[in-house]
């Protein structure tokens, strides 16, 4: 468990994070994400033990990380960011190294050995040092010094960052399967992975807490939450007749396919209206979709505060 | 294994690795001997000892020394390992004596490589072995206490060069403390009995008291009690990075 009490870190005059209550318990991916520089990297180094806050407390597995900060590090398994390790080792050196560190005992330190370097796929790189490696493969070999002694508590900060579309998938399986029993807490900026990963979300920005929520609540908050588009050629005539439904809010047409939006006024459900209308028309349409939400539009609202875009008919706009 | 331990096998491996390990090795023999020979006539005195031979020491620690302790954590600084370190399941001063350990080794297997000449002035003539051991450890110490205080303003700094320059800078103002030049200069400015607590600090009159053969409990203390205020020093210095 992972949990943060009005934590707090200043650098001079500048809050870098403020006043922040986070709680991940355990079974849950927690997701933190925020703009670039929004004080992710400094919750999660204080969380690590690397800063020292300066109000408020942070606790993992219940070890508050200013008192007892070595059985709170016991606990936790941290990819900080960027992955740093040592370029001059080779990979099994360095893995090893993090073994004797940790203190593991020679039977259970090599079975997690070659659990962990099977499960990132390492075998062939074992004997290469760390500095001729990939941006991936080093990004591996940080992911495996983070769960080498699978740790009740992972926190990983932009896990996939630099990683090709397989080995994001990958990484992706391996934290799936390690979440049932642990809690991970993430740090991205890439809007995918929330979906693909975290059972919840906290946004930050400026270090302010802005929401927590799941993915499905957040979407919920975007405009695009159900909303109907579709593709139609010759829509133009429907336009009119789909803005006299009386649940539609508003419509709008993509300026580049041509691909029809249709907003839903509030609490109002416009698939079946929608539909029917268009079957009445005989028109034909090539797919239609009901939109969950854009998590985009809502991150970008909730960081910059900017309200949603007014809603109306609106033609060729962009 | 402790946490020390492993950090300790780590940081010596990680001098061999690298060349500058053998360059360090290579210099500080080459230097060892052209001091003692020519710098220190080891011929001419007609003695079989090794005085001129550890005299030079201090001197050849200013540089040499430094180049060993900059590295050990303005490097982790500016790498990054230093989160990983420090996030690991270790305290700061657990993380701090295994470098220090690492170093301190390092300096002592240089000084055994320098055994020849042990052997050189043992098939001369009939050396006090006693009193060369003794000039070893005073030796060995008073490396210690040079790295500690590399060690302390390595944690100062990201740049190798600065903690480099800090190093020798220091450890040159405390050989320098006990040289009578020194003393005398201060005479002027100084009480008496302040003088004689400036002369105490000096590394170079410890060392050469023990290298002379006497071991004094207090020129021991003096060097242990040197390496751990460094030390702590040091640790203070990286628990201040941390905190805001």
């Amino acid at each position: 468990m992972i949990e943060t009490h009005q934590l707090t870190r200043r650098y001079g005059a500048l809050t870098a994070v403020d006043a922040l209550n986070i709680r991940a318990e355990p079974g849950q991916v927690l997701g933190l994400l925020g703009p670039n520089g929004a004080g992710k990297s400094t919750v999660m180094r204080m969380i690590a033990g690397f800063l020292v806050p300066s109000s408020g407390t942070a606790q993992v597995c219940g070890h508050d990380v200013s008192k007892e900060p070595v059985k709170a590090k016991r606990a936790l398994g941290y990819l900080p960011e960027g992955a740093p390790s040592y370029g001059e080792m080779t990979v099994r050196e360095f893995l090893i190294f993090v073994l004797r560190i940790r203190g593991l005992s020679a039977d259970v330190g090599y079975r997690r050995f070659d659990e962990v370097v099977s499960q990132l796929q390492l075998e062939s790189v074992l004997e290469q040092c760390i500095d001729t490696l990939s941006k991936g493969l080093r990004r591996r070999v940080g992911l495996a010094q983070a769960i080498l002694h699978d740790p009740p508590v992972l926190m990983l900060d932009e896990p996939t960052d630099g990683l090709d579309p397989n080995q994001k998938h990958a990484v992706r399986q391996l934290i799936d399967a390690m979440a049932r029993e642990r809690t991970i807490l993430i740090s991205t900026h890439l809007l995918e992975e929330v979906h693909a990963l975290c059972n919840r979300v906290v946004i930050i920005a400026n270090g302010k807490l802005l929401a927590d929520a799941t993915p499905a609540e957040l979407e919920e908050r975007s405009r695009y939450h159900g909303a109907v588009s579709f593709s139609a050629p010759g829509s133009g005539v429907s336009q009119e007749m789909l803005g006299r439904l009386p649940q539609v809010a508003a419509i709008e047409v993509d300026p580049l396919d041509g691909r029809i939006t249709v907003f839903p006024k509030v609490g109002q459900r416009i698939l079946e209206p929608v539909e029917t209308l268009l079957r009445q028309q005989g028109l034909e349409v090539s797919e239609i979709q009901l939109e969950r939400g854009r998590l985009d539009e809502v991150f970008r609202q909730i960081t910059t505060g900017s309200t949603p875009a007014s809603v109306g008919v609106t033609e060729g706009k962009g | 294994m402790s946490p020390v331990g492993a950090l300790m096998r780590r940081e010596l491996r990680s001098y061999f690795v690298t060349p500058v390990a053998y360059v360090f090795l290579v210099m500080f023999l080459v230097l060892a001997g052209i001091l003692t020979f020519y710098g220190g006539d080891f011929y001419e005195r007609g003695q079989a000892d090794l005085q001129p031979f550890f005299a030079m020491h201090a001197w050849l620690y200013l540089i040499l020394v430094p180049s060993v302790s900059m590295r050990m954590w303005a490097e982790e600084s500016k790498g990054g390992t230093l989160e990983l370190l420090l996030t690991l399941p270790l305290s700061l001063t657990q993380a701090m004596l295994g470098k220090f350990f690492a170093a301190w080794l390092f300096i002592g297997l240089a000084l055994l490589l320098t055994f020849p000449i042990w052997i050189t002035v043992n098939y001369l003539g009939a050396p006090d072995n006693g009193v060369i051991l003794a000039g070893y450890l005073g030796s060995w110490l008073m490396a210690g206490a040079f790295l500690a205080i590399g060690a302390c303003l390595s944690a100062l700094t990201r740049s190798q060069v600065v903690a480099f320059i800090l190093t020798v800078v220091v450890c040159f103002l405390l050989i320098l403390l006990g040289q009578p030049q020194v003393l005398d200069f201060l005479q002027g400015v100084m009480p008496r009995r302040l003088i004689n607590g400036v002369a105490h600090l000096s590394m170079l009159r410890h060392f050469e008291a023990i290298a002379r053969g006497v071991l004094d409990v207090r020129d021991l203390l003096y060097f242990l009690l040197s390496i751990t205020a460094w030390l702590a020093a040091g640790v203070l210095v990286l628990d201040l990075k941390r905190t805001p």
